[in-house]
């Protein structure tokens, strides 16, 4: 077990290297099987992924499961869990499977799209345990190639034109990143992460091309990390690769998208930002929180007006979103443990909502919103489910996304009650998409003739749904499961950042 | 010439001798119809040249009263151009034959040009690096108008053997001002005389003998003839165009740089930072306009040129030796396309534009996930291989404190990354119009799938070349 975290991130890519070289043909059998060995690779990694979160002692604030093995160039092979990451290796673990089974009835390219999706899983888990700077890149990069493969391969109408912005978008977000990585490379002399996280970057103001850098290197290094993972949350204003991605990738692309790949930026914050670059953090602070502010109101009355389905969640997603990187950039343990819960909580509801339009889009391949309605005298099964992640999504007490809600408002409140308030009024503009969607798709008379034969839920997309709905209640009604596991490491993350000020700072942060 | 000269210059020798030996017996017995053979035995001398070479572990060694250098980085380079040369040439027979190119002229000049390179890889004095230049270009400029009866390749050749002698005239009137105002043509001479600041006169030589380097390896503002020759020439001599000569060329620039300029880099290194920067946004903006995938590769080299002189222009051990393993990647990753071009037909005819591969997925799955691998590697995606050839030449810049060079190399790789994605979205995401022809076996077809196997393999230990490169670069830069 000592290896357990290689063990579950290349698990997935061995069955895709199994896929390439041994499975012939594309007919009914040979696409069953690779469906299935896709499906049983990912439940192995789950359930091994199980002796993770079960070997996971919360009260040590390091890096767990640590392997380490030198690499090429100076480099090292490096990966371990703490509280922050954990989470996430398990929503993935737990999420690929059920993607997996929800593209059943794929029939186009299946082999390449079970290849495509278990290296994405490959490469998300690696973003997630790696513990090298360049390991890290490595893995967070690797993943645009499936991602862009599956937008432009299986997606909608206008495919090419949404997979090179997704693809160059998030590109050039990140290479600035890798520029930033590679001076704390000279730096510091190391790529540890660990080791990186103790070193003191200078804040020393320098002068570059005439401008005066205050927050010298940190500050730099900060907003080219920044760059990159507001760009992968994706915050306001450089989020506009995402309605475009959503709504022309394939269903199951949409739900990793959502649920997980947008929970890298947040989590780059966290695992490099703060604990990095206490001090530029410190000075971004309060941009950032205006930001989110703006993102949440922004977004949202964007969603209000969208026609179709993919679109207005990929909006609600973004807003969402800014409920993140505000509770993150609150700096104070109601905030960030609030904006991991969230990000865990949406994974599950984001992923539903967009499951649930999957299975309207495979029934009537359309997602204006104009072609439903009245659904629910078809379909009543599908209304209660598409009714409850709706309620989840606008964040009922009772679901988990309350908890995130609500956490992260209170950490905007203590750092900036002006943002709060502002952020507050997002709950209430998204009651009034959400539930104006849910009125328009599902309630009303049924007068199309089109819909007049649609099926209900079928017991498979049932099964699917099913562990959603249970994990976003669980965490709705007891979320200790999630504040339990991240406390102690989020806790000692605030405390080094708080130490990392300057003294002036913190008491000037105490006072105000 | 004493005994111990002449067994530095060994493989130099053999070669030379080889290549007249194999002129002599194909004109005597059966011409063209030894070509096939001729073919083999000379990719064959290559790789026994390079076993030679890398037998030799020895320090550095010099013959000739210092003419002629062998070093690790000289063997580096020699080995990369042999071993690069030997597999163009194989990989070509099929494409030749087709054509009816198979003349046994082809492996003959092509083995009297890699000889050039090797001199030049090896040059200690001014003279030395002259005579390789020329001995390689003048073998190119033919080797460029190779299909004859073609107007296309005509024009390449002649439109490379004029700018080709307008820069090795620029070349030598830069090596004579610095052998006038240095005294002496002999690098560790001249190393000695701009110890303490270069003269003027020098410093214009310098300039001039940038110049000409610059051109060789097809740098902006001298990269004219890149697009017209590679689209121009038949596409197995591209292939060799975009792999050796571009090597030896890079290498010769690191070696004139640092054997005889040392001392003075503060003064070369803004100026190849220049060159490099508007290599790689030239390279990367013309080549998005491209329809032809020679072209394109054209404006792809440039744009990898510039990243390579990245690692020259930092000026340290460490940039030297990032630009090499920048070049090895490099050359790897252009014989796999290349390969590919090759083996691009229609109803047996070859087919360059780009919009042919549409749909290409469905006529050989394999080829098509190889070529994948190769276009995210060249665009500097991880984790094939090409990214970590980008990291060394970052990391060298940042190190020698040139963030800048650093940043302006991360913009124009994702501009550059567009057509490179173009390339895969033909292949992918298109809907076969006409698809075309699925060809069976051959060389080509195994290499395209090696390189692109090796794109992805190299993440484990890059294959050891960075220790190599980094032998290679001590031995430089001292």
């Amino acid at each position: 077990m000592d290896y357990v975290l290689s063990f579950i991130t290349f698990l997935p890519a061995v069955a895709a290297l199994v896929l390439t070289l041994f499975l012939r043909g594309d007919d009914e059998v040979a696409q069953l099987n690779a469906k299935r060995l896709a499906l049983f690779a990912t439940v192995i990694t789950f359930l091994v992924s199980l002796f993770v979160i079960a070997q996971f002692d919360p009260s040590n604030t390091g890096f767990q499961m640590v392997e380490q093995a030198d690499w090429i160039m100076g480099l090292q092979y490096k990966m371990g869990v703490d509280g922050i990451s954990v989470l996430f290796v398990m929503l993935t673990t737990f999420l690929m499977p059920l993607v997996i089974w929800s593209t059943w009835d794929m029939k186009v390219r299946v082999k390449e799209y079970m290849i495509a999706f278990l290296l994405l899983e490959t490469l998300m888990l690696g973003v997630f345990c790696a513990l090298d700077l360049m390991l890290f890149y490595v893995f967070f990069e690797a993943g645009l190639i499936p991602m862009f493969l599956i937008i432009g391969i299986w997606g909608g109408a206008n495919r090419i034109y949404a997979s090179f912005k997704f693809f160059l978008y998030t590109f050039f977000g990140s290479v600035l990143m890798l520029v930033a990585m590679i001076a704390m490379y000279m730096d510091a002399g190391t790529t540890d992460i660990v080791a990186l996280m103790a070193h003191d970057f200078s804040t020393e103001t320098f002068s570059l091309l005439g401008i005066q850098v205050v927050g010298g290197l940190q500050m730099l290094a900060f907003l080219a990390f920044f760059a990159s993972f507001a760009v992968k949350m994706p915050m306001w204003p450089v989020h506009t690769w995402l309605p475009d991605a959503h709504v022309q990738a394939p269903t199951a692309g949409s739900v990793v998208l959502a649920a997980i790949l947008l929970k890298m930026g947040g989590y780059g914050f966290l695992r490099f930002s703060i604990p990095m670059f206490p001090v530029a953090s410190h000075m971004m602070a309060d941009i950032i929180l205006w930001m989110s502010a703006i993102a949440i109101v922004y977004t949202s009355l964007v969603a209000l007006v969208q026609s179709d389905m993919k679109k207005l969640i990929a909006y609600s997603s973004i807003a969402h979103m800014g409920y993140v990187t505000a509770g993150i950039f609150s700096l104070n343990q109601q905030g960030v443990d609030g904006a991991i819960f969230q990000m865990i909580s949406h994974g599950f509801i984001s992923g539903a909502l967009f499951l649930s339009v999957g299975v309207i889009y495979d029934r009537m391949h359309t997602r204006e919103i104009d072609a439903y309605g009245g659904l629910v005298n078809r379909m009543p099964a599908y209304a209660l489910v598409f009714m409850f992640f709706t309620m989840a999504n606008v964040g009922l007490p009772g679901t988990s996304g309350f908890v995130g809600e609500f956490l992260t408002l209170m950490g905007m409140f203590q750092a900036n009650t002006w943002v709060a308030m502002i952020a507050t009024t997002g709950v209430i503009f998204s009651a009034a998409y959400a539930l104006w969607l849910y009125r328009r798709v599902v309630l009303g008379e049924l007068i199309k003739e089109s819909l007049k034969t649609i099926q209900d839920l079928t017991p498979r997309e049932k099964w699917i749904i099913a562990p959603l709905v249970a994990m976003t209640l669980i965490l709705g009604i007891y979320p200790a499961l999630v504040t339990d596991l991240i406390g102690p490491s989020v806790e000692a993350l605030l405390n080094n950042y708080n130490a990392a000020l300057p003294t002036e700072t913190v008491a000037a942060a105490v006072t105000h | 010439m004493t005994s111990a000269d002449f067994s530095i210059v060994l493989p130099e020798f053999l070669l030379a001798v080889y290549a007249l030996a194999a002129l002599l017996f194909a004109v005597y017995t059966g011409k063209d119809k030894t070509a096939g053979l001729i073919t083999w035995l000379t990719a064959g001398a290559f790789v026994v040249v390079a076993a030679i070479i890398a037998s030799r572990v020895a320090g550095a060694q010099t013959a000739f009263n210092g003419m002629f250098v062998d070093d690790a980085f000289a063997r580096f380079a020699k080995i990369g151009i042999l071993l690069a040369g030997a597999t163009v040439l194989v990989m070509s027979q099929d494409y030749m034959k087709k054509l009816d190119l198979l003349k046994f002229e082809f492996p003959i000049i092509v083995a009297l040009s890699t000889i050039g390179m090797m001199v030049m890889v090896s040059a200690g004095d001014l003279m030395a690096l002259y005579m390789g230049l020329e001995l390689m270009s003048l073998a190119l400029y033919v080797l460029a108008s190779f299909r004859r009866d073609s107007v296309r390749s005509s024009e390449a050749g002649l439109k490379y053997f004029v700018l080709g002698s307008l820069s090795s005239g620029l070349l030598l009137y830069g090596a004579s001002l610095t052998y006038g105002f240095a005294g002496t043509t002999n690098f560790a001479g001249i190393l000695a005389v701009v110890k303490d600041g270069a003269p003027l006169g020098v410093l214009f030589g310098l300039v001039f003998m940038i110049t000409g380097m610059a051109f060789k390896v097809s740098a902006v503002p001298f990269h004219m003839w890149t697009p017209d020759v590679y689209e121009g020439a038949p596409t197995p001599v591209t292939a060799f165009f975009a792999t050796a000569p571009k090597l030896a060329a890079m290498a010769l620039f690191a070696r004139v740089l640092h054997d005889a300029f040392g001392g003075i880099s503060s003064d070369w290194s803004q100026v190849v930072a220049l060159i490099a920067v508007a290599s790689m946004f030239l390279g990367a903006l013309a080549g998005i306009g491209q329809t032809n995938i020679k072209r394109l590769m054209a404006y792809s080299s440039i744009s990898h040129m510039g990243f390579a002189l990245i690692g020259v222009a930092s000026g340290t051990v460490g940039g030297v030796q990032a630009a090499l393993i920048y070049m090895a990647i490099y050359i790897v990753m252009n014989i796999g396309t290349f390969a590919f071009i090759m083996t691009m037909q229609r109803d047996g005819q070859p087919v360059t534009k780009i919009k042919a591969l549409n749909g290409y997925w469905k006529v050989s799955p394999p080829k098509a996930l190889a070529v994948l691998f190769l276009m995210f590697s060249m665009a500097g995606v991880p984790p094939m291989v090409g990214f970590f050839g980008k990291l060394a030449v970052l990391q060298a810049a940042v190190a020698a404190d040139m963030t800048w060079l650093a940043t302006a190399g991360v913009v124009a790789s994702v501009i550059g990354a567009f057509y490179y994605l173009r390339v895969v979205y033909y292949i992918f995401f298109g809907s076969d119009v006409e698809p075309l022809d699925k060809t069976k076996g051959g060389v080509a077809n195994f290499v395209v799938l090696i390189a692109g196997v090796v794109m992805l393999v190299g993440i484990v230990n890059l294959f050891g070349i960075d220790t190599y490169a980094m032998t290679a670069a001590e031995a430089l830069v001292r």
